[in-house]
């Protein structure tokens, strides 16, 4: 029993990344209609800029907060220079579009910083609370995630610049007509999503260690989660990030053939998803004939 | 000019005739050309190149029922690379385990993965967009870790050899060694495989499955069978990419769980996306596509490949966002529209 | 009193189609100028152009300012505010977010702009909480109205406020969009289907037929004359 809960624990502070994430591809995709297939190739290149920062004795909160904004600006001009073009174009060319970004990014990461594997400080002490069923970081990570739901449900809901871009995201040319910048919008939708992958990725970094390769798996599970919360429900992402975290420890620990982890705990997914096709919070695509 | 009425397509013998053929013919003498051309080349090239070339046939074989399913029916799967797995280990096991030649694994090959198609398709049709999507990277997730784990059959970690195999006896005087028979088997096979795709995607099939994509309610209500419609699409596009699966095993002679990874399954995506989804040439560019330009990023730079690789995926959806042969396409027609159009006009005019 | 706005040969595009073929229209400013024609007429296309949310060619000046090379956003900006067929609400979003974004250019008016609101639409007080989506037809197009009141625009202009909805709403709709005009002040462009009653209220009005102008002149004149009153008014 006691290692069943602390499976789920440490299930939980997983699933709190995968959830970080997940929020963020939500985001872009209420937003823009797209899923960006190099959210975590992002988080991860965001991660290297705050480990040069660390490297170079910048304080951690210090070097977190310049990630942050670099972040933001980064993910605002990629919507506006290379996502932009093929805002209008087939779903297939943007899809083919974040794939390409998704290598290039990864490709870069490798050859700026090589692929050596890196430490990567902590800001939460790794003590163990509750008798050893989870630790202090544990709780850093999954109250950060939390925190991070939480400013976005007050930006969206009490900022007029939220409003304007869930205006924006549901009807952009009624928010012209109301003299909202659309295409600001999106940008900033996007620089948001890169802030909280960068966030997503300093805390992954500390756990899985720092290389290009580091998001890879992540972001499938992060996928896997969003969809399972239902791709256009931010609580969903947190919930569904939640539940595949668990999900995967779980699976992880009492399969037996464990090279069959990854194929178990998505057949679980996929099943829930066959009950509930828009996932559990996500509202179904009503289309007007 | 009085009561004329000018059409795009004018009728009257004189309008579409060029150079004393009309455009169907000379459409017949290209194709035959092109097939003309393929068949010489690979006499003029080394082992290596043809063997390239025969890896460009297959992989548009695959791109082309990949196409099938995406481009006429607006469903993206990025779990191909399954049912090019499901081909070649078929085919694999088929040869290395009860001895049954080359060529007759083709066919078990297609059935069996056709069959994996329909079975993936009824419950897939719950799902739409990135959910599809979701599902099908399962597939491609589910491949290499099956593969592994049911290594009895697959062999494993290790994979399985094959031994390539040689030309019949009958054709010895040819000059035909291994790659090249290779060559002009997968080529027969691309020959067979477009044509029954244009058949299909042509007739009624076809439209009823662009009409499914387009608009799902409307055909619905016309009558149209969605549900039998897209699984038949999802079994095809399936065993179109079985079959290339299982000549590539052939081709290469060995299969192992690491040649089917989410990469394998990705590049068919963006071998299509790049050709054109909706088209047939569009898989031959794709294949090019998918088999030279990781190569040619190597060449360029030693450190970042890859980039190179996501660049020109960028530059190709940037400049032809409906894949080449889509972009190119309609372009043409306008052109040959327009050319019509003169000509009718030249001919009016020059009868009176 | 010059005219606030001017058409001057505009063409207007549907996709790549021309659909409107070089008109020459003009609304008198604080007067009400409306746009009368049958359906495919192109008096939609119209308005659309004007706002920028269609391609477009020719000169379009608002208070002396070009429209036609601005975008949709800016406008709005200037003041020009257009309810578009449909209504074009926020289905998603509660009855206030929806005015809070009509106000979205002069939000340091937006409360004061907002009572104003409902003082003239006492129904969307009592639904301010609402999903807009869940608003009968009529409430929507008062919402509509109400949403492009709050950019506090000089030119307020209307596609088909009567489209869909039952005689007595409309003629409320009506009433409301007269005292709009007489109290805040706005010029107003009106694209109706509903002939008789726009006629009543207007100054000055356009007949389009296939996309182009082939009556205009004084709202009684129009209405006095026997062929616009056969075709389209049904008497």
């Amino acid at each position: 029993m006691h290692q069943f809960l602390q499976q789920v624990f440490s299930g939980v502070a997983a699933g709190a990344i995968y959830a970080s994430v997940a929020l963020a591809l939500v985001m872009i995709y209420r937003a823009t209609d797209l899923v960006n297939f190099a959210q975590g190739e992002m988080a991860m290149f965001s991660t290297y800029i705050a480990w040069t920062l660390v490297n170079a004795e910048v304080p951690f909160w210090a070097a977190y907060l310049i990630t942050l904004v670099v972040s933001f600006v980064g993910g605002m001009v990629i919507e506006r220079v290379l996502i932009r073009p093929v805002e209008n174009a087939p779903v297939l060319a943007a899809v083919v579009v974040t794939i390409g970004l998704l290598l290039i990014f990864n490709s870069m990461a490798g050859w700026i910083y090589s692929y050596t594997v890196q430490d990567f400080p902590s800001p939460f002490p790794d003590r163990p609370l509750f008798g050893a069923l989870m630790t202090t970081r544990d709780l850093g990570v999954i109250a950060v995630t939390l925190a991070m739901l939480v400013l976005l449900f007050v930006f969206f809901r009490f900022t007029a610049t939220g409003l304007a871009m869930r205006a924006a995201a549901q009807n952009p040319d009624s928010a012209r007509l109301c003299g909202i910048r659309v295409g600001r919008m999106l940008a900033i939708g996007w620089g948001l999503a890169a802030a909280i992958g960068a966030t997503a990725g300093i805390m992954v970094a500390p756990v899985l260690f720092l290389d290009p390769n580091m998001m890879g798996g992540v972001l499938i599970y992060a996928f896997a989660g969003a969809l399972l919360g239902g791709i256009t429900s931010p609580v969903g992402a947190v919930v569904g990030g939640l539940i595949v975290g668990i999900t995967e420890n779980l699976v992880g620990t009492y399969l037996i053939a464990s090279q069959l982890k990854l194929t178990v705990a998505f057949a679980l997914i996929i099943l829930v998803l066959v009950f509930r096709p828009n996932g559990l919070f996500g509202t179904a695509i009503v289309r007007r004939v | 000019m009085e009561g004329r009425i000018t059409a795009i397509a004018p009728g009257g013998p004189a309008a579409d005739r060029y150079a004393g053929l009309s455009f169907t013919a000379w459409r017949w003498i290209g194709t035959l050309a092109l097939i003309a051309f393929a068949a010489i080349l690979p006499f003029r090239l080394s082992n290596y190149h043809v063997f390239e070339l025969t890896m460009v046939m297959i992989y548009a074989i695959a791109v082309l029922g990949l196409n099938i399913l995406t481009g006429y029916n607006g469903q993206i799967s990025l779990g191909h690379g399954a049912f090019f797995a499901a081909g070649a280990y078929t085919a694999a096991i088929l040869m290395h385990r009860y001895g049954v030649p080359y060529w007759a694994t083709l066919a078990p090959a297609a059935l069996i993965c056709f069959v994996l198609g329909v079975l993936f398709g009824l419950p897939a049709l719950r799902f739409e967009g990135p959910y599809l999507a979701l599902v099908t990277l399962a597939m491609a997730l589910a491949t290499p870790q099956l593969l592994k784990y049911f290594d009895t059959w697959t062999g494993g970690q290790q994979g399985i050899n094959l031994a390539k195999p040689m030309p019949p006896p009958w054709l010895a005087g040819l000059g035909l060694e291994r790659d090249r028979w290779l060559y002009f088997v997968a080529f027969v096979v691309l020959l067979l495989a477009i044509r029954v795709a244009a058949n299909m995607l042509h007739g009624r099939t076809g439209r009823a499955l662009v009409a499914i994509r387009d608009q799902p309610i409307a055909a619905a209500a016309m009558g149209i069978h969605t549900a039998r419609y897209k699984t038949l699409a999802f079994g095809t596009s399936t065993l179109f990419t079985g079959v290339a699966g299982a000549l590539a095993a052939i081709v290469v002679g060995y299969v192992s769980p690491e040649g089917y990874s989410l990469f394998l399954s990705v590049s068919f995506l963006v071998g299509s996306a790049v050709g054109g989804i909706a088209t047939i040439g569009g898989a031959i560019v794709g294949g090019l596509f998918i088999q030279f330009v990781p190569n040619l990023a190597n060449d360029i730079s030693d450190a970042a490949p890859w980039a190179l690789y996501g660049l020109a995926m960028l530059l190709f959806m940037y400049a032809m966002p409906r894949g080449v042969v889509g972009s190119l396409g309609p372009l043409i027609n306008r052109a040959m529209q327009r050319i019509q159009q003169h000509r009718a006009a030249f001919d009016t005019s020059a009868e009176e | 009193m010059a005219p606030i706005l001017e058409l001057r040969a505009v063409k207007a595009f549907y996709g790549q189609s021309e659909v409107v073929h070089g008109i020459d229209v003009a609304v008198e400013e604080g007067g009400m100028t409306v746009l009368l024609g049958a359906n495919g007429a192109g008096k939609t296309t119209t308005l659309r152009a004007i706002c920028g949310l269609v391609k477009r060619e020719g000169e379009i000046l608002f208070a002396g300012k070009r429209l036609d090379r601005r975008t949709t956003e800016a406008i709005a900006g200037l003041g020009v505010a257009h309810v578009p067929e449909g209504r074009g609400t926020f289905v998603g979003l509660t009855v206030e977010e929806n005015l809070r974004l009509g106000g979205y250019t002069r939000r340091s008016a937006a409360h004061e702009n907002i009572q104003r609101m409902y003082g003239y639409f006492p129904i969307l007080a009592q639904r301010r909480r609402q999903q807009a989506g869940a608003l009968s037809g009529g409430e929507q197009q008062m919402l509509a109205i109400a949403r492009a009141l709050m950019m506090a625009p000089r030119l307020l202009v209307l596609d088909e406020p009567s489209f869909g909805l039952a005689p007595r709403i409309v003629e409320d709709i009506f009433t409301i969009i007269e005292r709009i005009r007489r109290e805040e002040k706005v010029s107003v462009l009106l694209v109706e289907q509903n002939a008789s009653l726009a006629l009543e209220l207007a100054d000055h009005a356009y007949l389009l037929e296939t996309g182009y102008i082939v009556t205009s002149g004084s709202a009684k004149a129009l209405a006095d004359d026997p062929q616009i009153r056969r075709s389209y008014l049904g008497y």
